[in-house]
């Protein structure tokens, strides 16, 4: 009869093997594949017929690409939309959590209804959306009832007819200051500014996903313990100022912890984008997530939207692998 | 609570509740009205008489994707739970040297742009065969849902005490008996949780459905949402019918298990 150390080595190697078909699969579907993806953005393949050969020199589609109009466009969106969307999606998820941290009546009730939207797909939450911000109907029959079209024409006024997702205009547009800087600050091709059109995208993804940051953000309400509420109250502290100074600095974890999901949310935005408004009036709603799927399952440019897709990796591991390391950090 | 100081509560979280239920009225008021009466300029006002006939109509053109995404969504939703309760029972109770490397590197899996691995596995799925069907997709789930269903069985494993598996190891049971004997009549709530998780997500999928499935007659009821919300011919009660069809078995799911739900998307928001 074996020993129980026996025993216990024979079956550490048992256990071993049951991760390691997991193990095999993750290495080939995500290791694999994104080598696999990063040596075709090197390849000369951008027709039907698959064409392996190197470019020369091998970064030439990555340069062809950042030359592209349409990807810096891209890029800028992702900018513009991260920034709005995480800020009016913190700033919402924050104010509703702090509302909702007290008993009440109906409280149960509003906070299901705020998170609601977050069990709908991007499909359904962009399908909707892009009716209520169509130009001709949904937001805009607002001005005409409730008069203010009326009161603006009296005054000799435009009225208020938003173009919204399809409005090309790019404001607070920093070209010349780019261009005083430096001199290849002139060169860009596109607006660097904010596409008028990504506001209601960015306001469609707050419905959507405010509702989770309240709920991270009860979380963290819940586990702070009243001894220290009392305290400040005990201190002279008005609710206000309890939560500016005291709640909300002790709530960082989660906010930065909520950030980062919501900004990986946004790097690889493409559902809602591609539902609600498609690539917009001069790409003015293009993401990189819809130009690899035109470049790779429209356009055939194969190379092009495999080095866009490795460049929306690059940008997500330069958020996450610190979050990560960080994290196992902290544990240990 | 002061009276004064509730009714005030009760008013600024009735506005924030008109902005979340505003597009759910859009959506149910106009899959409501029949073909004559939707238009544009009546977008808010309710419906005059009330018609089945948009849900008739968008029933009739998704139900076959319906049935697509429950084909999809059911096995890939049991199985990525079987393998992450297998995954983290290993992780948390059989730790070895480099389990927590492997560990992060399979967790990083969950994190990835799906796009970085588009290409090179439609052409793998070209390749075995699987390209353009259901069982295609439940591998492409599963394979991509190992991270974050090992992630939340490791960490409800964890809060089981050590000392279970070690008796039961004195006792003379295997890894798997363990597992099975011990560990699984434990595991409800976690599966429970991870359920309803991959379900929303694979549900709600959208990227592995459109370029997995090329053939509309094959996909999964996002793609045919998408399709029907961009085509011409289909009147906007139907379109709108068609999402609250679409959305329907996530909704039901969120509103009958809410608490679950929350439970899986704090995990899956990793506390790693």
């Amino acid at each position: 009869m074996p020993t129980a150390a026996v025993r216990l080595w024979a079956s550490r190697h048992k256990a071993l093997i049951i991760l390691v078909p997991s193990l095999l699969l993750t290495a080939i579907f995500v290791y694999g594949f994104i080598g696999t993806s990063f040596f075709f953005s090197l390849t000369n393949w951008r027709t039907l017929a698959v064409d392996l050969s190197l470019r020369d020199p091998i970064w030439q589609t990555y340069a062809d690409m950042m030359a592209m109009p349409r990807f810096q466009a891209d890029l800028r969106n992702t900018v513009v939309f991260t920034v709005l969307f995480i800020a009016l999606a913190i700033a919402l998820g924050l104010f509703l959590a702090i509302l909702l941290d007290r008993q009440f009546k109906g409280r149960s009730f509003f906070r299901s209804a705020f998170l609601f939207p977050y069990a709908l797909s991007f499909i359904v939450t962009g399908v909707v959306w892009r009716w209520i911000f169509n130009p001709e109907t949904g937001i805009n029959l607002f001005f005409d009832m409730l008069g203010i079209n009326r009161g603006l024409e009296a005054l000799g006024m435009d009225p208020l007819s938003p173009g919204w997702t399809t409005d090309p205009e790019v404001i607070l547009s920093i070209n010349q200051a780019l261009a005083a800087l430096w001199p290849g600050g002139a060169s860009f091709q596109i607006e660097w500014g904010i596409p008028v059109a990504l506001i209601p995208v960015a306001i469609a993804a707050t419905w959507q996903l405010s509702g989770f940051v309240m709920a991270m953000y009860l979380g963290g309400l819940a586990s702070i313990e009243a001894s220290v509420r009392d305290a400040a109250r005990i201190d002279g502290a008005g609710e206000w100022r309890t939560y500016r100074s005291v709640i909300i600095p002790m709530l960082t974890p989660i906010t930065i912890s909520t950030a980062i999901i919501l900004l990986h949310v946004s790097l690889k935005i493409f559902d809602l984008v591609f539902a609600m408004s498609g690539v917009g009036p001069g790409f003015a709603t293009d993401v990189p997530a819809i130009f690899v799927f035109e470049m790779m399952f429209t356009a055939a440019r194969y190379n092009l939207g495999t080095a866009a897709s490795i460049v929306m990796l690059a940008a997500s591991c330069l958020v996450i692998v610190p979050y990560l390391i960080h994290t196992f950090k902290s544990r240990e | 609570m002061k009276g004064t100081h509730r009714i005030l509560l009760w008013g600024v979280l009735g506005i924030a509740l008109i902005f979340y239920a505003l597009p759910v009225y859009v959506m149910v008021i106009n899959g409501l009205k029949d073909a004559t009466s939707v238009s544009l300029a009546t977008m808010w006002t309710l419906p005059g008489k009330l018609s089945s006939g948009g849900f008739a109509e968008a029933w009739a053109m998704l139900s076959p994707n319906m049935r697509n995404s429950l084909v999809m969504v059911i096995p890939a939703a049991l199985l990525s739970s079987l393998v992450g309760a297998l995954n983290g029972y290993v992780f948390s109770k059989w730790r070895f040297r480099g389990s927590e490397v492997l560990f992060a590197l399979l967790l990083f899996g969950f994190f990835i742009p799906y796009q970085a691995i588009l290409l090179p596995l439609v052409r793998f799925l070209q390749w075995i065969n699987l390209y353009g069907t259901i069982p295609g997709l439940v591998l492409t789930h599963v394979v991509y849902g190992i991270s974050v269903t090992t992630l939340i069985f490791r960490n409800f494993y964890i809060n089981v005490p050590n000392s279970i598996v070690e008796a039961a190891t004195v006792d003379g049971a295997g890894v798997m008996q363990t597992f099975r004997k011990v560990m699984l009549p434990l595991s409800l709530p976690a599966f429970a949780v991870t359920l309803i998780f991959q379900f929303t997500n694979i549900w709600n999928d959208f990227l592995f459905g459109i370029t997995v499935v090329p053939n509309p007659q094959s996909q999964p009821i996002t793609i045919a949402l998408n399709n029907l919300s961009g085509s011409f011919s289909v009147d906007w009660n139907v379109v709108m019918a068609g999402a609250v069809v679409a959305a329907l078995p996530t909704a039901l799911i969120y509103l009958g298990l809410g608490r679950l739900f929350v439970r899986g998307l704090v995990s899956g928001a990793v506390k790693a």
